[in-house]
């Protein structure tokens, strides 16, 4: 069987058999659609599908990818459908979302493919009308001839159009004239996801379908010494315990079943290195590093001498604890290994790792393993990771029968890759005026997404790369690594060192005399983008101007992904506890597609930043994380959420990315604001009330 | 194990299972209705919520057993056609971003709609403060609540 009949057929069998599978936005094609190129397809009953190379966790890639190619391909927005196709090279050579790309490694490719499509769409049209292409122009799911006024439909020109070669070189819109790109508009996925119909990773059945839980070591790199399943394999509707590299798998009948016994497996365990690690500890080693020079991430001027010579000096040490990602759908994946291929049905961030990591473990080709992506419940970076998909394959691999393996929120939470706990010491020498001349940070945390000449580029992002106007600067770093697993948080090193950086900077505004939005312009004198988010902010907000009594207004900007913010939160202090009232951000992010979408994730990263900010927390005792649930490790909750405000900088730039440009500013900008209502700093996180009280 | 009968979305349903299996469980694997989500298994996320006796309740502590002889409404019984009020506020007010706390959303937003017809801010916190969001779709969730009882109040779809 060549590869294309392979996923044709298990396409059409996934569509037509299994319960719970991909549910289209609208019911299914009447007729197979016709193929113009990888992204867009036209069925002979005029619908057009789009296929979403990308994977969709909240961020709204079904809806903006689907404005790139209709922009173009001039079809009927309400006759589109969406599909999200297996991982193939035409989709390029990573299929994934990590990073905030999609917008940007898009805005070029998928306008392009939409308007090849329409070109061949008009080829077609023209060569049945006998006269030349450029009689022909594209118009709502239509080809008109514009001598004659004569309209083919799109679908009655698709089988023809899909003979065509597009010509070369293909002139993209003048963005003047975009209809669907820059206006506002609803998400796609909407309705099938007020009536349960959307389908979820967790919500894919296959016949004979068995379901497994995973016992795993509470110490994280501990083995499995032995294990007794005589137990387990007692309660009703377990099926078999089986051991694979990360524990003991428990496979049952049903998800209860599979909890349930695992509940009554004993298994010993060899703890490993790490099962005396502590919180405590750890934040010392990373203090005790603080005495010695780091790795370079940044070094302008002398920031040494000039502090020595600095009319003022301000020091401050900050940090923040490990951060779960905990994604409302817990981790989840379904594999059904044959002995001559393999199939994954997964929410997940990374479709091209996925499929690598079972072609890894079943020996089969790439060619062999096809991923299907489901809508993910949240991602956040955590399910770029391919552990949990290659843990499912494991366990159909050693049963021999498909397999939906879960995990419980409490394996969720205690064997995540976490955001890096972080500890940092800032320096600074302001001049006789008190504007600062000097900055100087040293950072430790563990080192992720790679080291080189001991310097993580990700560790020191959002204060080595501080875009204010300081004359001396220095910031190093020690990779100080206590071996708990660290990966990709939404925003990754700015989720951190943008709430040092920022809070930092209002310290030296506090310690010269400036205001705080004041010390910025001056020091973005010569960044005119964030220069005019910053004003549009305090402008918005009315910075300066006066706040009912007991609120304070905190300023913090960002410069991640592409993209520039501006948070201004409103906050106020009653007997220790915090609450945010208003956030005012701008947003420059370049070219937007759909500025609803952009408003969404504005509100979404500041709510997955605040949640950190006030409550969130992981800690290590024993080696183990003393947090399982949403009891321990919080989030915030509608009573919670502050009034958001975005305001949009108008920009024709290349297009910035947008998920995760608004979590790195909540913190620092709420922590301002406290300090301007109470004249505390908060140099720790997350919030504690005791300190306010 | 004895059979447990219940009516699930207005049609007579029997289940033979453990009597400790949570509601959750037998909708999402035993029956396949995968609409009502998993999110925490110890009532503190609400992704599960379904209405037991009009009652909103968490699926995934609620022992099958206790279900015996009543009447069980999921997401796929709110409305045979998405046209339940909120349903219908959610599409127009665009509130789900990754949508899998939406079911279990609406579900609470339903039920405190059909006890205060016109709830306030503070009633909406309070009904609303269990169920997690971690997209941040809030304000959308009280936007939609407040359209769908002025829907209810000028008695628009059902």
């Amino acid at each position: 069987m060549n590869r294309r009949s392979f996923l044709r057929t298990t396409a059409a069998a996934a569509g037509g058999l299994f319960v719970g599978f991909q549910i289209p936005r609208v019911e299914a094609a009447a007729t197979t659609p016709i193929k113009l190129n990888a992204f867009v397809h036209v069925g002979s009953d005029d619908n057009v599908t789009l296929f979403i190379h990308k994977a969709e966790m909240g961020q709204g890639t079904v809806t903006s990818l689907s404005m790139l190619l209709a922009e173009e391909l001039e079809c009927d927005w309400k006759k589109i459908r969406t599909e999200f196709p297996g991982v193939d090279r035409e989709f390029g050579p990573n299929q994934g979302v990590v990073g905030s790309q999609s917008i940007r490694s898009s805005w070029e490719s998928l306008r392009r493919a939409g308007a090849t499509a329409r070109e061949m769409l008009i080829g077609a049209a023209a060569q049945q009308w006998g006269v030349d292409r450029a009689q022909c122009r594209a118009e709502n799911n239509s080809v008109v001839n514009t001598s004659t006024n004569a309209r083919l439909s799109f679908g009655s020109l698709a089988e023809a159009a899909a003979k065509q070669t597009a010509p070369a070189n293909i002139a993209l819109k003048d963005p003047a004239n975009f209809r669907l790109i820059g206006k506002s508009t609803k998400r796609l996925d909407t309705p099938s996801k007020v009536n349960g119909q959307a389908s979820f990773g967790i919500d894919v059945r296959l016949p004979n379908m068995q379901y497994a839980v995973i016992a795993r070591c509470p110490v994280f790199g501990g083995k499995v010494a032995s294990f007794d399943a005589t137990k387990a394999k007692a309660v009703p509707g377990v099926k078999s315990v089986v051991q694979v590299p990360s524990g003991i798998a428990v496979v049952a009948d049903n998800t209860w079943s599979a909890v349930e016994g695992r509940r009554a497996l004993t298994v010993q365990w060899n703890e490993g290195p790490i099962g005396s690690v502590n919180t405590p500890a750890i934040t010392k080693s990373f203090a005790d590093s603080m005495q010695q020079p780091g790795a370079v991430g940044r070094k302008e001027g002398d920031a040494a001498t000039a502090l020595s010579g600095a009319a003022k000096k301000v020091e401050a040490v900050y940090e923040v604890p490990y951060l779960a990602h905990a994604p409302m759908e817990p981790l989840n994946c379904v594999a059904d290994v044959r002995a001559d291929r393999c199939e994954v049905w997964a929410s997940t961030q990374g479709q091209s790792s996925a499929r690598a990591e079972a072609a890894r473990i079943t020996g089969l080709k790439l060619e062999s393993v096809q991923v299907y992506t489901k809508y993910m419940g949240g991602g956040f970076g955590r399910r770029a990771r391919a552990d949990y998909i290659g843990e499912a394959v494991e366990v159909s691999k050693a049963t021999g029968v498909p397999v939906k393996l879960t995990w419980t929120r409490e394996d969720d939470m205690q064997q995540d890759w976490y955001r890096p706990a972080s500890y940092s010491h800032f320096t600074a020498g302001l001049d006789a005026e008190g504007w600062p001349v000097a900055w100087a940070t040293r950072i430790a945390c563990a080192p992720f997404g790679g080291i080189r000449d001991g310097l993580s580029r990700t560790g020191v992002e959002g204060v080595s790369d501080i875009p204010y106007a300081i004359p001396n600067i220095l910031v190093d770093y020690h990779a100080v690594d206590p071996g708990i697993p660290v990966s990709y948080w939404r925003s990754v090193g700015y989720s951190q060192n943008t709430f040092f950086a920022e809070s930092f900077l209002d310290e030296l505004a506090a310690a010269g005399g400036k205001d705080p939005v004041e010390l910025r312009r001056r020091l973005l004198a010569n960044s005119p983008r964030l220069l005019a988010a910053l004003n549009l902010a305090a402008d918005k907000a009315g910075w300066g101007k006066p706040l009912p009594a007991g609120r304070g207004r905190g300023v913090a900007l960002s410069n991640n992904i592409g993209s520039n913010t501006v948070q201004i939160a409103e906050v106020s202090v009653d007997r220790g506890k915090v609450k945010v009232h208003r956030v005012v951000c701008a947003v420059d992010c370049g070219h937007v597609v759909n500025p609803w979408g952009v408003e969404q994730q504005i509100q979404s990263g500041i709510v997955f930043g605040l949640s950190a900010a006030l409550k969130g927390g992981i800690t290590i005792n024993r080696g183990r994380v003393e947090q399982g649930n949403f009891d321990r490790y919080d989030v915030l909750r509608i009573d919670e959420m502050p009034k958001v405000e975005v305001h949009i900088v108008p920009s024709q730039a290349a297009p910035g990315g947008i998920g995760e440009a608004s979590t790195p500013g909540i913190a620092p900008a709420v922590c301002n604001a406290i300090f301007a209502v109470t004249g505390k700093r908060i140099r720790k996180l997350p919030l504690k009330s005791a300190e306010l009280a | 194990m004895a059979a447990v009968k219940f009516m699930l979305n207005g049609k007579a349903q029997s289940v033979d299972t453990a009597p400790a299996m949570p509601l959750l469980w037998v909708l999402r694997d035993t029956l396949g209705m995968t609409g009502t989500k998993f999110g925490c298994g110890m009532a503190l996320c609400g992704a599960c919520t379904v209405h037991l006796n009009g009652q909103p309740v968490r699926a995934c502590i609620t022992p099958i057993s206790t279900v015996a002889g009543k009447t069980v409404t999921t997401i796929e019984g709110l409305s045979p056609d998405s046209s339940h009020p909120v349903q219908l506020a959610w599409v127009e007010a665009d509130v789900p971003q990754c949508g899998y706390c939406q079911s279990g959303q609406i579900m609470t937003a339903a039920a405190l709609l059909a006890k205060k017809a016109q709830p306030t801010d503070a009633d909406i916190d309070e009904a609303m403060r269990g169920n997690i969001c971690r997209c941040g779709t809030y304000d959308g969730i009280r936007q939609a609540i407040h359209r769908a009882a002025a829907m209810q109040r000028q008695g628009g779809a059902k």
